[in-house]
């Protein structure tokens, strides 16, 4: 398809998306009004099945099949980038050697990582109480723990990074939240429907399946997030490309293999 | 009321231009470890922008992934195509810890 073609597609699929856009918009209720349908609709959903945090209550309850969906782009995403940065046959690992540390800036590292990990913790565990949740405890985990890197030293975060079993660990949560919901097949309602017994509002352990699921999620990100960087920061850090000149054209087998 | 609202609604206005200006910011940047820098900053606007439109959960997650994660991502692949490229590793840019002699010519 020529350029001339390809703006002439362009322009059309533009213009009509203006104007679905410009006629869609004008059916929404004005910025700032005081009236919510679907808001208070959710509040009381929310409210109705014990569940503090309503942002969590749409997440992992009335919108639970939602975000199994994302749940499942983010282990597949996972999975496709440790396939992808895999060592492959032409590149070499080399040990990293450590560089110099000043001791203040392991003194912080020190003091923060067992905060850090702390603050995901609470924030995946209050998920269904107060603002925050799986994900972004998860990804407050995971990030706190790379601390011992940014502090400290690549051989001490391999340390404190079991990766074969943070990588079962995210298949594992991942399955969970299926597994989760066929609680409500189980007792004879709809797939992840909140059937379990729903506690007291704005206590730990209320809201029924969604603080099950929140961990869960909170798990499943946390041990993806960690496994995903670990791949990144293996290329940047230990394997040893090959020169691109080097690098063999197509998918025959190296020349190392021969 | 209506000064409360309206106290909102001029924190929403700034951190609006705030966002617009990082988010142009982050464009014209070329380089792509000073990008990964300014898109930390846009993260962190966007942060404050969901915090003035009432919306803790994106904040903390547009926290955790905008400004931490995603810039993170960006230098280490910066890193890893800087070394590969070039047959020297010139890293100054990149996160430490591998200053060993590479093998030349493998």
């Amino acid at each position: 398809m020529n350029r001339r073609a390809r703006s002439a597609v362009f322009l059309v699929a533009a213009a009509v998306f203006a104007a679905a856009f410009t006629a869609a918009c004008t059916g929404l209720p004005a910025f700032g009004t005081s009236t919510h349908p679907y808001g208070s609709r959710a509040v009381g959903a929310a409210i109705q099945r014990h569940t503090a945090n309503v942002v969590s209550a749409v997440n992992f309850d009335q919108r639970a099949i939602d975000t199994l969906g994302e749940e499942s782009i983010l282990f597949g995403a996972v999975l496709g980038a440790v396939v992808l940065l895999r060592q492959a046959r032409d590149e070499d690992r080399q040990a990293p050697v450590p560089g110099r540390i000043l001791p203040t800036t392991l003194l912080l590292g020190a003091g923060l990582l067992p905060v850090t990990l702390l603050v995901g913790v609470y924030i995946v565990g209050h998920g269904q109480l107060s603002p925050g949740g799986g994900f972004q405890g998860g990804v407050v985990l995971a990030t706190g723990l790379h601390l011992a890197y940014v502090a400290a030293d690549y051989r001490v975060l391999r340390r404190v990074r079991p990766l074969a079993a943070l990588g079962a660990v995210d298949a594992a949560a991942a399955g969970a939240f299926t597994a989760l919901g066929l609680a409500g097949l189980i007792t004879g309602a709809a797939y992840l429907q909140n059937v379990l017994p729903l506690g007291t509002f704005n206590q730990l352990t209320s809201g029924g399946l969604v603080p099950l699921i929140n961990a869960a999620v909170g798990v499943e990100v946390a041990s993806g997030v960690v496994v995903l960087l670990a791949q990144f920061l293996d290329q940047a850090v230990e394997i040893e490309s090959p020169p691109d000149g080097e690098r063999p054209q197509g998918t025959g087998p190296s020349p190392e293999a021969s | 009321m209506s000064g409360i609202s309206g106290g909102v609604d001029a924190l929403v206005v700034v951190t609006l231009v705030l966002v617009t200006a990082a988010a142009t910011a982050a464009v014209l940047t070329r380089d792509p470890v000073r990008q990964a820098a300014v898109l930390s900053g846009l993260g962190l606007c966007l942060a404050l922008l969901f915090l003035a439109v009432q919306a803790p959960d994106v904040a903390l997650s547009q926290l955790a992934v905008g400004t931490a994660f995603t810039p993170l991502l960006i230098l280490l692949t910066v890193r890893k195509v800087r070394r590969s490229g070039r047959g020297d590793p010139a890293d100054e840019d990149g996160p430490r810890a591998d200053k060993a002699g590479r093998g030349e010519g493998r």
